[in-house]
């Protein structure tokens, strides 16, 4: 009823192969886009820029690269935390060592040898597959982690470890209010959410997904899986790094290797299996569900326990934290594997055929 | 040489406590196709039941006999083990028959969250002694035959005694009993094994039972050698290398693979570490474990894959 494609006639292969194909679908996401640059800034204080919309944002983006690996291309990786970290580092290390480097390029930078590193450490993928790939990809983790902790070079010989970053350009505009890092965010992740959303339909985004659903038979039909495990590798990668970059650049400001732990990779993984693997509206949802959830239990624990006359202590806020977000994705996942994704397009049949229920 | 000895035999040493957890994982792994990642959750969970208990048994009970009060902390942390295993079964795994490995890796993880904070939540999250009188005097040996002779914890040693009882004892139930059978059974064919009637539900409970048990040995040792402290769930991320190398399948693999595992990283920590800034030897397990999985994909002692299309 609310959602029907009734009488919208394609008449060209480029109608009919349009991104959103469906007149709502195309509103309804111009309409968010546009209510994210203009409305939001006027909406969302401080606090909410930097608690939450900032990393979100960020996030997302992650984890849609996570979701081009692990979603379409179907190797489970623990090692994004490290891709991000290389993205990291590499940006900064242009960054600072280059008098003028624009901040656009040593992100990209970041992301490229992201890549690099991403196709070194995806080389296992051609022998080993499914959970095994998944702990050999934690050698990256463990090796990014102890490199960029041990080598001095990476964090320029700073005394603590610690890498920072100021005085943040972008074409001669300052970043330094949250909503001007918001806007800057919400402008790479919309480029690189269409960009991502055209590559997984292409000709390469098919050939990664045949290789998720059956390895062995794509290769049989002609589809070189090293090709298309290793471009997988590559995108996701740089994604990844761009993304790490931006954490560490804007997000963060100054940073340790810790901040990219192998806790940083479980949480990337977590929002594209709650979000909805192979979606990359999936990716937002997860993004989201992940980065408001510890917040919004912060919040409210502490109220709650006021209520019942009981004082709550820090290290018990932070025991139940654990002990409800650990039941919660276990909750989620028995009540639905597919992820948010799903629900989403099952919300969307609804509202189709409603009134009706069938 | 004397000193490359020692090096050798404390690596092996260490690589009998991680062939420890890595049975845990391959023990469930087998039974269920869930990579638990929660192993070292579980870990922590049993040593810090074992250490609250050991201290609160001779506190409350006025028990004064060390040995006695030890074991009655050994058993009641192990019945809480079961309780998990069971709770386990019944609220996740039940619900969650027939999904992806992916989805069920996730689980685990969620339920290592709630492990870990409701451990510390139950029994403190302060740092823990598990006193079980292990002797901690070291041992010379060689001393004729080397200058100085090696020097050996017997720490290690009863230790690595005890993993290898534990071992033979797992591989007796698992050959000679008919749960074991049962076990083996479910293992190898799932639905072959329901159909002639073995119980899924409670083979499930049974195989993190006995996951429990061996996490419990595996915390009380390292819990006695380092402490019980959050770091000890930690230990599963050593494992991993291990259980890969030897094969997701295979108890003898978790157990050669361990002893791979910990000689590897001792002698590369020892001889390699010094020239490139030391604190090598995590991430060397995993490259270690890389390289043989580039030769063997499925690990060593792994089920041959065969793809079907």
């Amino acid at each position: 009823m609310f959602y029907r494609e009734n009488g919208q006639f394609k008449t060209s292969y480029q109608a009919d192969q349009q991104i959103f194909p469906i007149t709502q679908d195309r509103w309804g996401v111009l309409l968010i886009v546009a209510f994210a640059f203009v409305g939001v800034p006027f909406l969302a204080d401080e606090y909410m820029f930097r608690a939450i919309l900032i990393p979100f944002l960020i996030m997302a983006l992650a984890a849609l690269g996570v979701n081009i690996l692990v979603g379409y291309c179907g190797q489970i990786s623990l090692g994004s935390g490290a891709f991000m970290a290389v993205g990291a580092y590499a940006a900064y290390n242009w960054f600072i060592r280059i008098d003028g480097m624009p901040l656009i390029v040593a992100l990209l930078l970041g992301g490229f040898f992201a890549t690099l590193v991403g196709i070194f450490f995806g080389i296992p993928s051609l022998r080993v597959r499914g959970l095994y790939l998944a702990v050999a990809t934690l050698a990256a983790q463990f090796f990014c982690d102890w490199a960029f902790l041990r080598i001095k070079w990476f964090t320029n010989d700073s005394a603590s470890g610690t890498a920072a970053v100021a005085d943040l350009q972008v074409f001669g505009l300052p970043l330094d209010s949250p909503l001007a890092k918001y806007l800057f965010c919400l402008s790479v992740l919309v480029v690189f959410g269409v960009l991502a959303k055209n590559l997984v339909r292409s000709a390469i985004g098919r050939e990664w997904m045949a290789i998720r659903d059956m390895d062995v038979a794509a290769s049989v039909i002609g589809i070189r899986p090293m090709y298309a495990k290793l471009s997988a590798f590559a995108v996701s990668s740089f994604i990844v790094g761009v993304a790490g970059a931006l954490w560490a650049f804007i997000y963060l400001g100054s940073w340790e290797p810790a901040a990219f732990s192998v806790d940083r990779s479980f949480q990337l993984l977590f929002m594209v299996i709650l979000g909805g693997m192979g979606s990359i509206m999936g990716s937002f949802f997860g993004a989201g569900f992940i980065i408001v959830l510890p917040i919004i239990i912060n919040q409210v624990l502490p109220f709650l326990g006021e209520i019942a006359g009981v004082s709550v202590s820090t290290a018990a806020l932070t025991h139940a934290e654990q002990i409800i977000f650990g039941s919660l994705i276990v909750w989620f996942l028995i009540v639905e594997p597919h992820g948010l994704a799903k629900l989403w397009s099952v919300a969307k049949q609804k509202l189709r055929i409603w009134p009706f229920p069938h | 040489m004397g000193f490359f000895l020692e090096t050798l035999f404390g690596g092996l040493m260490a690589g009998m406590l991680y062939s420890l957890v890595a049975l845990g994982f391959v023990l469930i792994f087998k039974a269920s196709g869930v990579f638990n990642f929660a192993q070292g959750a579980m870990v922590l969970f049993a040593a810090l039941a074992m250490a609250r208990f050991g201290e609160w048994i001779p506190q409350y009970l006025g028990l004064e006999n060390m040995l006695l009060a030890n074991l009655l902390a050994f058993a009641m942390a192990a019945v809480v083990m079961f309780v998990v295993a069971w709770l386990v079964e019944l609220l996740v795994l039940r619900h969650l028959v027939n999904q992806e490995g992916t989805t069920l890796l996730m689980a685990t993880l969620g339920i290592t969250y709630f492990l870990d904070g409701i451990g510390q939540t139950l029994f403190g999250s302060d740092i823990y002694k598990i006193d079980v009188g292990m002797p901690k005097e070291p041992l010379m040996l060689f001393e004729s035959t080397f200058d100085g002779g090696i020097m050996i914890n017997q720490e290690d040693l009863v230790a690595a005694v005890i993993a290898a009882l534990l071992v033979a004892a797992l591989s007796l139930f698992f050959q000679k009993t008919g749960t074991g059978r049962a076990l083996r059974a479910v293992a190898d064919d799932h639905q072959a094994a329901q159909s002639i009637g073995i119980p899924l539900n409670r083979i499930w409970v049974i195989v993190w039972c006995v996951a429990g048990v061996v996490a419990l040995v595996a915390g009380m040792i390292w819990g006695s050698k380092l402490g019980v402290q959050f770091s000890l769930s930690t230990v599963a991320l050593r494992a991993l290398p291990v259980v890969i190398l030897g094969g997701l399948t295979s108890v003898p693999g978790a157990i050669i693979g361990g002893l791979i595992i910990g000689v590897g990283e001792k002698l590369s920590e020892v001889f390699l570490g010094p020239y490139v800034g030391g604190g090598i030897e995590i991430w060397f397990a995993y490259v270690l474990a890389l390289g043989f999985l580039l030769v063997r994909p499925q690990g060593l002692f792994g089920e041959k894959i065969i793809d079907r299309v």
